[in-house]
């Protein structure tokens, strides 16, 4: 029985991390990783590691993967025609990581070794609780935990500082400025700053004039600036 | 399952998100391939817990959690600052860190 879970878990988690590298859309590759956090949960589910599946489901997939998701739906990512270098990169890339595979495999394997062999130590009860992790984290592995407490502190405070908005920069992707809630208008369809003279129609021009003046009503509502940096495959 | 079925899958993974970190370009998907390669360590570190049945191993796979989650949160911040200075958000056209 835990063979046939065994075989599930491994090739959900083989199919995940194979969605995460070959498709193009990033937003589905965060969804193959969030599938493949699962299949790996239930993985460590087998190993008798129950906290850290729990762990891995809530923390990782719950919440670091969400995270992800919404930086995802904010940069986007565009699919773009590869340079010339990309097929070969990918075929070089794709024979490495197979010799590296076969060699992983061959170590493993062909290592002589007993213990990998078999089950592994006879399963102690309470192995894998809570408990038993509460107690190594506050004893023996006090020093680990503190610091990385600390580095979770780090971590959060660099993300704010690099994802700040320095005062006083208007970044044209975030257009907050009160000229652009105004609801925007077609020139000169009957609006009080017509009627206030503010601008005038263009039958009452000169050629040369410019058909707005400084106020900001009939200007037409100034798009983003050119969006148009795409993202790689 | 033997302990070694668990260590071959651990390699697989490691092997195809360290692939996946040579071949695509976009910075955020590299970041996920990261994670898998993180992922197949935190396997193999499960897997030798089990093995020795010392939980040391799980308490370094909840560590290299703990690690992982800061690693994307500080890189997703440099992407994100990235993508607000109109910059290409691709690995072969960001060659410098500046500017």
């Amino acid at each position: 029985m835990s063979a046939v879970i065994f075989f599930i878990a491994a090739i959900g988690a083989i199919a995940g991390a194979i969605g995460v590298v070959a498709l193009r859309n990033p937003f589905y590759s965060v969804l193959a990783l969030v599938g493949h956090l699962l299949a790996l949960a239930a993985l460590f589910l087998l190993l008798r590691a129950e906290f850290v599946a729990a762990a891995q489901v809530v923390v990782y997939a719950g919440a670091v993967m969400v995270l992800y998701l919404f930086v995802v739906s904010y940069v986007g990512g565009g699919a773009r025609p590869l340079t010339p270098g990309g097929s070969s990169l990918r075929a070089v890339a794709g024979f490495a990581m197979l010799a590296l595979f076969a060699e992983l495999a061959i170590a493993v394997l062909g290592s002589g070794l007993k213990a990998i062999s078999g089950d592994g130590a006879p399963y102690v009860s309470g192995f894998g609780s809570p408990a038993a992790i509460g107690e190594a984290l506050l004893t023996k592995f006090l020093f680990p935990f503190e610091v990385a407490s600390l580095l979770l502190l780090v971590a959060a405070v660099g993300a704010v500082v690099l994802a700040r908005r320095r005062g006083g920069t208007t970044l044209e992707d975030e257009i907050r400025d009160s000229a652009h809630w105004i609801t925007p208008r077609s020139l000169f369809s009957g609006t009080m700053a017509e009627a206030v003279g503010a601008i005038r129609p263009p039958a009452e021009q000169e050629p040369g004039q410019a058909a707005t003046d400084e106020t900001e009503l009939g200007r037409p509502v100034a798009t983003p600036a050119g969006r148009d940096e795409e993202v790689g495959w | 399952m033997a302990i070694d079925w668990y260590l071959v899958v651990s390699a697989l993974i490691f092997c195809i998100g360290a692939g996946g970190v040579l071949v695509r370009r976009n910075p955020l998907v590299i970041l996920l391939c990261l994670e898998l390669m993180l992922n197949a360590a935190n396997l193999a570190l499960i897997a030798f817990a089990r093995m020795h049945g010392n939980s040391d191993g799980q308490i370094f796979a909840l560590i290299v959690l703990v690690v992982a989650a800061c690693e994307v949160t500080v890189g997703l911040g440099l992407i994100v600052a990235i993508f607000r200075r109109r910059l290409p958000v691709d690995v072969d056209e960001l060659r410098e860190l500046q500017g």
